[in-house]
């Protein structure tokens, strides 16, 4: 029933990949789905076949975020997390990012922008690789793959849920 | 972590090649069919050197080559890289929207619960 804005991907100079979405909800509660724990877990966790055991942020510049997700069945556990540089709720967050299984090499730095107008929220989500082939390794990554997946399942079962537990 | 080198480079010389707007106009010019230097110099008002300059680019990036006719030396797209690149390009867009899904439906419930700005508590 969302009428979801078109989202846009587009590789930037040697480094970046940059995402651009809109959503129809004002930016204040988009920042609080990326920053309170409980509301990522509703995005980020909760994939059919995975738990989310960990999902920790301490929003503060400095202060670390770690999410881990536990397969079911084979008990496979794929962790990661960073630090946060910059905050400025709710239109800015800065974050870096590095996964446990160094399935790209170094950090990545993740910004959000937020923009609201008459309601929606138009979102640029950057991230800058430390490498060209950081960014190659990203792009070609199997794992993603498999999540899509996951997400893609999960989407049909909270849209046949009805409204519940906020 | 392991990665071949050839396949990396490519990739990122595509997108590094795709930039420019002049390349890819010229490479939107090619899609209708191969074209000499001369010809793909006039509709950009730009000199053959200038032309020749962003040519270079896009041959590196495997984007275009030469044909057989030695006098006009037509150049001509290659399809694969771009095709490549534009697939990488979709699959990570395809992993997001799916995770962006989800939050549209977490925005929906949370303002459910919220009374919206424009109308008033009943």
């Amino acid at each position: 029933m969302t009428h979801a804005g078109k989202l846009k991907v587009t590789a930037i100079g040697e480094r970046d990949i940059a995402i651009t979405r809109d959503f129809a909800a004002p930016r204040r509660l988009v920042f609080d789905a990326y920053t309170k724990p409980e509301l990522v877990r509703r995005w980020l966790g909760g994939l059919e076949g995975w738990s989310m055991p960990v999902c920790e942020i301490d929003l503060r510049v400095g202060g670390a975020y770690r999410y881990v997700w536990r397969h079911l069945k084979d008990g496979a556990e794929m962790g990661m997390g960073g630090v946060y540089r910059e905050i400025a709720a709710p239109e800015r967050l800065v974050a870096t990012e590095k996964f446990d299984e160094a399935w790209y090499p170094g950090e990545a730095l993740l910004t959000l922008e937020l923009v609201e107008r008459a309601g929606r929220t138009f979102l640029t989500q950057t991230m800058r690789y430390e490498s060209r082939e950081a960014r190659e390794a990203v792009l070609k990554s199997p794992m993603e793959e498999g999540l899509v997946v996951s997400f893609d399942r999960l989407e049909a079962l909270l849209t046949s849920t009805p409204g519940g537990a906020a | 972590m392991v990665m071949r080198a050839s396949a990396p480079a490519r990739l990122d010389a595509t997108f590094a090649a795709l930039a420019d707007p002049t390349r890819r106009a010229i490479l939107a010019r090619l899609a209708q069919g191969e074209a000499s230097v001369s010809e793909l110099a006039e509709p950009f008002a730009m000199t053959q050197p200038a032309i020749s300059k962003h040519l270079k680019v896009l041959e590196r990036a495997g984007l275009i080559s030469q044909g057989r006719d030695a006098q006009r030396r037509p150049r001509r797209l290659e399809a694969r890289p771009l095709a490549e690149a534009t697939a990488w390009l979709e699959r990570y867009r395809h992993f997001w929207e799916g995770r962006f899904r989800q939050l549209d439906d977490l925005l929906d419930e949370l303002q459910a619960h919220r009374p919206p700005r424009k109308s008033t508590k009943g």
